[in-house]
């Protein structure tokens, strides 16, 4: 530790800690541009300039490290003079477009002009101009803005691992961009935009929308990927404009991926927004009594096992335990909350949780990934993964296609599940790094149990975990990484298959007479046999609603209380941010209602009540906000059954991660994203 | 007394005889050099204290005592780096090219005992781009000695394995910076680093690195042959040594010569330079050390002397003696203002102050030029470099106001004449860029 003095005032504070982190500490405001917590030190705005005692010149306090007995002034009438001058080098060519600049008000040059700025402009020179740049479809850039910070290089590179950012030029002329115009290849490119410090680079969905003191606030989680990353859905009126991630250090940092950050228009189009039923063959509009009346009147007389229920990957944990409820109370034990058909096996939490905590990859030191490409499956927590892998302390294998590109180096081991026996029976030396590490990892793909040997594919990867020492009382070194916010929160609701109930496949293969989907979008619903009674609940007439003989508008998760379980098996709710569209309800009180119409007496009236009844069912839901940490102590491992290893390679779940749900289809914002980067020969702005 | 014959360090700076291996050897290079580096490391080091060498690249700072920063040991395997800067850019400066060109093999064995001295076994001499004909010399001399012997395993007979790479520059200016020439050497953007930490403890990827002048190093073989004290028998306490000095400008003629340091500024043009032309009293002023160093007017020139500490009693500096003498007439507004055009154009853009205030610098130097601007602005131009001086990383944006500023301390009622005169003829409102 070391005794630095601040403005008189004496802190202690850790030896190797720059001075601006010792006066934040001593509670001192020091402005900065460049400066960003999670990036590489840069030391170029020169706004953080401080006076250090016997130094002749300011110091930047961002890059200097403090020293014992330091004496520091932060409001010194040099330091004072110095962010004054700083500044207005800053301004004079920055052009005065505060007025119909989309960062107005949240703006840091704005906010520490008027902070730490002079009177007025001395510069009677010509200003600056700079050519706005291609970033690809979600970027706007306006660089005459740009105060060179370097800010949005240095996250390129370090944090996204992608190093297509760049500043050419010199002096006045530097300039940053892309060296050949082209849109960023990242799934993280949104938080170049948080990153930003002026309004160089802005959000182009979000362009002339709003200000932000219009904006209504409502924290959050987002639900279109696993991590359950915190967020802020920013609205006006009836409409979502935009989505910020929030600060969560056990989750996403300060990250958001781009799918749940920009699929938001999503949520005004092709929505379910008043109840639909089928006559003659065709949907027609209904009222919701008249859709229970089809209901009640359809569903009468089929016994309960004859019915079946799925829910889908974007449901709160409440809809779907409180459809499992109505579905119990009729009798019938076929549910399934897998679509994809993973081999789940839900007796034990661990099974299918990432055990080790996201927060628990800085810990790691060896990591095999099995059958996933965490790039598109959890962008954040890639990148997590990647800055582990940076700062030299992980070693990263995967097994499944060939040349994945996740932003750091992995090896490639193979394709097919033959590796993990190989690995299982020392054929591979992979087997030896994992043994070595002190806190191995292995990651799960969903998409690696899905398939039909996927019972036996989870049954070896938890046996090499334990092989290789990643299952101890201290550490758990299994994982399962999930695919969409509502995955793990449906299993904790125990919305699979009870004794002698069907799942899917078995529902499909004419199991059932009637067919209950909440969100159910993610198998192909051609497989329900003709003549199966279906009833859709949902939010968007996706690729479900169009086989529904009844529809239920459903809300999305906007616009509903709900509780989501991410990947590590965190309990998060989710907030109302806006009402659902029209006619459409929350969905827990859609199931209540459905119950009253078919006689089910449902023991809850109200969300608490319903909350209450989920927790009893599983305490893990009563620790909202936190997850159970901690070892594995029982390293028996989940069953393979009667299947073995397969032959067939590993396939990744998804294929086009800018269209991977139902939000996003309906978002013609993704829709362009997955034109562009799915476009085999990209266009160069020089053609 | 003129410097003699005998007690200069390069004996071919104008290239009358060959730079090859052989007729250098003939002239007393590589003379004993396996002795010198017998005595140890410790006692070189000591050698260079005693000599009181100061850097010749323009910042000064004692040789002897920079490399003794230098890590006696690697405890972590790290090697160390000596790296010669000969990105010699300044404006007026061409003292390194003759050395490079003419006398390179004072700049190999000066790399080799310099690397033993500071525990390197590689170094790289980081050339600027435009030198394409002395690279070309430089690299020749390079694969002659180590044809010779005197560099590669054992490199001289010394026992001490040493390679000598040449790595050329791509022309700008702030890869003059010790710390951006390291960043460019490592193949990456040429912008000055953060320091701490300095390069004698994160350097040329990321070991400890010392950067030292091209004729810093070349003169260091001599030094050790001849011995400290008589190199320290040249100029003032704290200044000693020769120099080679570039006398350019409205001189009679033109040279790069070798003389003592601390000699009066007129006796070096008068003698060596065949005086001002059309006399001394036509003198106007002398950019002293290069085009970063403030000029000083003939008041100043007829009695300063030509060392680091007198010059920097008159706010200006030796810098790398580049010698730029202007007579009477010169427009000195106009050559200052060229000067801050350089300086805007080599910025590297990372400084904020650095990179915005040069422009505004430059742009108000053009209006200064006309004398279309305000006599006030002439305190707003003064405060602009002062906003720019000690705010940036590296210490060139200092030297790229240094002119300006000079012009202002000495030349301001040219400047102000310079204001009415415009003002007279066209009626004094100043038309501004936003009209």
């Amino acid at each position: 530790m070391a005794k630095v003095t601040i403005d008189g005032a004496e802190i202690e504070v850790p030896n190797g800690a720059s001075v601006l982190q010792a006066c934040e500490a001593a509670g001192k405001e020091i402005p900065r541009f460049c400066y960003h917590e999670r990036l590489s030190v840069a030391g170029n705005c020169r706004m953080c300039l401080v006076e250090v005692e016997k130094a002749p010149k300011p110091i930047a306090s961002c890059a200097y490290p403090v020293a014992d007995g330091m004496k520091v002034f932060t409001d010194s009438a040099m330091v004072r003079n110095a962010r004054r001058n700083v500044m207005e080098f800053l301004l004079i060519n920055h052009p005065l477009d505060c007025p119909i600049c989309d960062q107005g008000g949240e703006c840091d040059l704005q906010d520490q002009a008027t902070a730490y700025g002079g009177q007025g402009g001395r510069y009677r020179e010509e200003k600056r101009a700079v050519k706005d740049k291609y970033m690809g479809p979600l970027i706007k850039t306006i660089m005459t803005r740009c105060i060179q910070c370097t800010r949005c290089v240095r996250f390129a590179t370090e944090v996204a691992g992608v190093p297509e950012l760049g500043a050419t030029g010199r002096g006045e002329n530097m300039q940053i961009g892309t060296y050949v115009e082209k849109a960023l290849t990242t799934e993280l490119s949104g938080n170049l935009i948080d990153i930003c410090p002026v309004g160089a680079l802005t959000s182009r969905p979000y362009a002339f929308v709003a200000r932000p003191w219009e904006l209504r606030k409502t924290d959050s989680v987002d639900v279109l990927d696993a991590l359950g990353a915190a967020i802020r859905i920013d609205t006006r009126g009836p409409e979502v404009v935009r989505i910020l991630p929030r600060i969560n250090e056990d989750v996403n940092e300060e990250w958001m991926a781009d799918r749940g950050r920009f699929s938001f228009d999503g949520f005004r189009r092709k929505r379910l927004d008043r109840p639909w039923v089928r006559q003659d063959g065709k949907l027609r509009q209904a009222s919701w009594e008249e859709a229970f009346a089809v209901i009640t009147e359809r569903m009468q007389g089929i016994p309960g096992n004859r019915v079946g229920a799925v829910a889908g990957d974007l449901v709160d944990a409440e809809s779907a335990f409180a459809l499992r409820e109505l579905m119990v109370g009729l009798g019938s034990a076929n549910l399934d909350c897998r679509q994809d058909g993973a081999a789940i096996d839900a007796s034990r939490r661990d099974y299918y949780l990432f055990n080790s905590g996201i927060a628990g990859i800085d810990e790691a030191d060896a990591l095999l990934i099995i059958g996933s490409n965490p790039r598109k499956e959890a962008p954040v927590l890639n990148a997590r993964i990647r800055k582990r892998w940076a700062a030299g302390a992980l070693k990263v294998a995967y097994v499944g296609p060939a040349g994945l590109d996740l932003t750091y180096h992995a090896e490639h081991l193979g394709e097919g599940p033959a590796v993990l026996s190989a690995l299982l029976d020392g054929g591979n030396a992979f087997a030896e790094v994992l043994k070595g590490a002190r806190r191995p990892m292995v990651i799960l793909g969903r998409g690696a149990v899905a398939r039909p040997d996927g019972s036996a594919v989870l049954a070896a990867a938890w046996e090499l975990a334990r092989a290789v020492g990643a299952l101890t009382p201290e550490w758990h070194g299994f994982n399962m990484l999930h695919l969409f916010g509502g995955q793990v929160g449906a299993l904790d609701a125990g919305f699979v298959p009870g004794p002698d109930g069907l799942d899917l496949a078995g529902m499909l293969a004419g199991g059932v007479d009637a067919l209950w989907l909440l969100g159910a979008d993610g198998f192909d619903a051609g497989l329900i046999p003709e003549g199966t009674f279906v009833v859709y609940q949902g939010h968007h007439g996706d690729r479900a609603a169009a086989r529904a003989d009844v529809i239920l508008p459903g809300a999305a998760y906007p616009e509903k209380e709900g509780t989501y379980v991410n990947t590590e098996g965190r309990v998060q709710h989710g907030r109302l941010a806006l009402y659902p569209p029209r006619e459409a309800k929350e969905d827990w009180r859609i199931v209540r209602a459905a119950g009253a119409a078919l006689g089910v007496d449902l023991q809850f009236n109200t969300l608490d009540a319903l909350r209450e009844r989920l927790a009893a069912a599983n305490p893990a839901f009563r620790l909202v906000d936190g997850r159970i940490a901690g070892g594995c102590t029982d390293t028996t491992g989940p069953q393979a059954g009667s299947t073995s290893l397969g032959q067939q390679p590993f396939a990744l779940p998804i294929t086009d991660y800018w269209q991977a749900d139902v939000v996003s289809r309906a978002s013609q914002v993704m829709a362009e994203c997955s034109r562009i980067y799915n476009d085999p020969t990209p266009r160069l702005a020089a053609e | 007394m003129p410097l003699s014959d005998k007690d200069r360090i390069f004996t071919n700076l104008y290239g009358i005889h060959s730079w090859k291996l052989q007729e250098a050897m003939r002239r007393g290079n590589w003379d004993g050099t396996a002795g010198i580096i017998a005595k140890g490391r410790d006692w070189i080091i000591e050698e260079m204290k005693q000599s009181g060498l100061r850097g010749r690249g323009g910042a000064g700072f004692p040789t002897g005592m920079k490399w003794s920063f230098m890590p006696k040991a690697s405890p972590d395997g790290r090697p160390s780096y000596l790296v010669v800067n000969c990105d010699e850019s300044e404006p007026g400066t061409c003292k390194d090219r003759d050395i490079v060109r003419n006398d390179p093999q004072t700049l190999i064995e000066g790399c080799l005992i310099a690397s033993f001295a500071m525990g390197a076994h590689a170094a790289y001499i980081y050339i600027r781009g435009e030198y394409y004909n002395e690279a070309v010399v430089l690299q020749a001399a390079i694969d002659e000695a180590y044809e010779a012997g005197l560099l590669g395993k054992n490199a001289a007979g010394s026992g001490w394995d040493f390679d000598l790479y040449l790595h050329r520059g791509a022309g700008a200016y702030i890869c003059g910076e010790e710390t951006a020439l390291i960043e460019s050497l490592e193949g990456k953007k040429g912008m000055p680093r953060l320091k701490p930490p300095f390069p004698a403890a994160v350097g040329l990827y990321g070991c400890p690195t010392t950067v030292n002048n091209v004729e810093t190093i070349a003169v260091v073989p001599e030094i050790l042959r001849r011995g400290a004290t008589w190199f320290a028998s040249f100029g003032r306490p704290r200044n000693s040594g020769t120099k080679v000095f570039c006398i350019q400008g409205h001189v009679n003629k033109p040279c790069n010569i070798e003389a003592e340091m601390s000699i009066p500024m007129r006796e070096l043009i008068e003698r060596y330079a065949g005086g001002v032309r059309g006399g001394w009293d036509n003198l106007l002023a002398v950019i002293p050390g290069g085009s970063s160093t403030p000029l000083l007017p003939k008041s100043i020139c007829d009695d300063v002397l030509m060392d680091f500490d007198a010059l920097r009693d008159h706010k200006s500096g030796l810098g790398t003696a580049a010698v730029i003498v202007m007579d009477k007439s010169t427009d000195i507004i106009k050559a200052i203002s060229r000067l801050a055009d350089f300086y805007k154009h080599e910025s590297c853009g990372q400084c904020t102050p650095c990179r915005e205030g040069m422009g505004w610098q430059k742009r108000l130097m053009d209006r200064m030029v006309e004398g279309r601007a305000e006599i006030e602005e002439i305190d707003l131009l003064e405060g602009v470099t002062r906003q720019i001086e000690g705010h940036t990383i590296c210490a060139l944006a200092d030297g790229g106001v240094w002119p300006v500023q000079g012009l202002i301390r000495h030349f301001r009622p040219v400047m102000e004449e310079r204001i009415r005169t415009y003002k007279q003829k066209h009626g004094g409102g100043m038309p501004l860029a936003a009209e």
